[in-house]
């Protein structure tokens, strides 16, 4: 819930509601990216970057060396998995 | 892989523990340095860091555990709301096994309260968008991280006109209660790691009291082993150089600045409350934030009686006295005997990243596996 995990932006689901699909070491799930949205980061702009999710909202931009950085260490330390299994548990089946 | 092997680099590690070594020579005294965030407890006792650091260091496990600190007549009034008839209770997995006065929110479920564990608040908004004839309550807790998460989706209901959607709000907010401690007579700190990922919303003007006034160093730091020994090196070397300032070492993700999107669906949807009971610390001024009046239809608060009824701790627990540095988790009484991971007495067993939590389970191998570790 605090920790948070990196993933990237691979699609714009709903502008309007600034919705956007993420790729989380390969599982996909939709998440909210109000919070990285600005002038200098309009919706559409946003695919492609790298996102610290906190509990479905992007809550922060982060470099990608430094996200694919951590995202490889907490995977090799199974820090990963239960957020992962959070999402896979969230997802229809 | 480039970046990996540096990160792991253990002579990395070892060199910074040798410049905090001599840090710690030339200031010449014990010090006690504070983590606030359960998230940096975690990693401390996870990475064995206490064993890899010289004797005169202290660090002490602060309150920075949302679970933790959720006094049990908060799990109370959950389990109050999930008993309704008719109603969908929502939660973080996380807080399902907070000790209530009578039982958890998972042995209400297991007696037959509808209550579901949902990753995200927007996945419990889901629930309520295709269950029009139920009412859905979501449990919102966490500190500044997680705010604007429920604020956002609040917002989101609104807009839908989704009725029956509301949240329990137990919000809490840092800045006040690192002030409480400040003021503590019982407690002597030299100075904080500040807390990564609520400062990535709130940014780094709203420490600045600390140094300032209360004149001790603050370095907000990321989770990672040598993220938390760099952050140390840093207050060592304020504290050495007679410094006190807020610093920054989780630039990749903290903008001083904050969110200013994150921070303006918060001030929109919640406001300050007079006061609000923590587990073990005891009632905190303007420390928890509840939903303006505004959004009352998504306030379970607002929507439902509840109990409200304020529970003592089990007198057995010393939550309280861990949660302020005054005994490490090993020294009180119930630790690994009447509680435990298993079967939780104390908040700070209930949460991996409560400090008895972690240092029960990573407790014993710390200063064998340390250096192999990293």
């Amino acid at each position: 819930m605090c920790l948070g995990i990196p993933g990237r932006i691979v699609q714009i689901d709903d502008a309007a509601k600034k919705l956007a699909t993420v790729d989380v070491s390969g599982v996909r799930r939709q998440v909210n990216i109000a919070c990285v949205v600005d002038e200098a980061h309009p919706v559409a702009s946003c695919v492609g970057d790298w996102v610290l999710i906190h509990v479905g909202f992007a809550m922060s931009r982060i470099d990608e060396k430094e996200a694919a950085l951590t995202l490889q260490i907490l995977r090799e330390l199974g820090e990963a998995q239960a957020e992962l299994e959070a999402m896979r548990g969230s997802l229809p089946s | 892989m480039k970046y990996v092997d540096e990160f792991r680099d253990r002579a990395k590690a070892l060199s910074l523990v040798a410049e905090i070594e001599q840090l710690v020579a030339r200031i010449g005294r014990p010090l006690q340095i504070m983590e606030v965030c359960g998230g940096h407890t975690h990693s401390i006792f996870r990475y064995g860091l206490e064993g890899m650091l010289p004797k005169e260091i202290e660090l002490v496990h602060g309150p920075g555990c949302p679970v933790c600190v959720l006094p049990m007549g908060r799990v109370d009034d959950c389990v109050a709301i999930a008993n309704r008839p008719g109603m969908i209770f929502t939660t973080f997995g996380d807080a399902m096994r907070v000790p209530g006065s009578k039982k958890n929110l998972l042995q209400a479920k297991a007696d037959g309260a509808d209550v579901r564990m949902v990753y995200s608040p927007m996945d419990a908004l889901g629930i309520a968008r295709k269950n029009p004839d139920r009412e859905v309550v979501f449990f919102g807790l966490g500190f500044e991280t997680t705010m604007p998460s429920t604020a956002l989706t609040i917002l989101q209901a609104h807009a839908e006109g989704i009725q029956n959607f509301s949240i329990f709000c137990n919000h809490i907010t840092i800045v006040p209660t690192m002030k409480a401690i400040l003021d503590s007579q019982e407690m002597h700190l030299d100075g904080f790691l500040g807390p990564g990922h609520v400062s990535m919303v709130i940014g780094l003007d709203p420490y600045e009291f600390i140094a300032s006034f209360y004149k001790m160093p603050m370095v907000v730091a990321g989770f990672e082993p040598l993220d938390i020994l760099q952050s140390l090196w840093m207050v060592l070397r304020q504290i050495a150089e007679g410094r006190c300032e807020i610093e920054n070492q989780y630039a990749r993700v903290v903008a001083d600045s904050g969110n200013a999107q994150a921070l303006t669906a918060v001030g929109e949807v919640y406001e300050l409350r007079e006061h609000f009971e923590w587990r073990g610390l005891g009632s905190i001024n303007k420390s928890g934030v509840k939903i303006r009046s505004k959004y009352a239809q998504h306030d379970a608060e607002a929507k439902y009686a509840l109990p409200g009824v304020r529970i003592e701790d089990p007198k057995a627990c010393q939550c309280g006295e861990v949660l302020k540095g005054l005994i490490r988790p090993a020294q009180c009484k119930v630790f690994g005997k009447s509680c435990t991971p298993e079967t939780p007495l104390g908040a700070l067993m209930v949460s991996s990243e409560g400090a008895c939590a972690a240092y029960y389970q990573y407790g014993g191998g710390i200063k064998l596996n340390v250096r192999a570790a990293l």
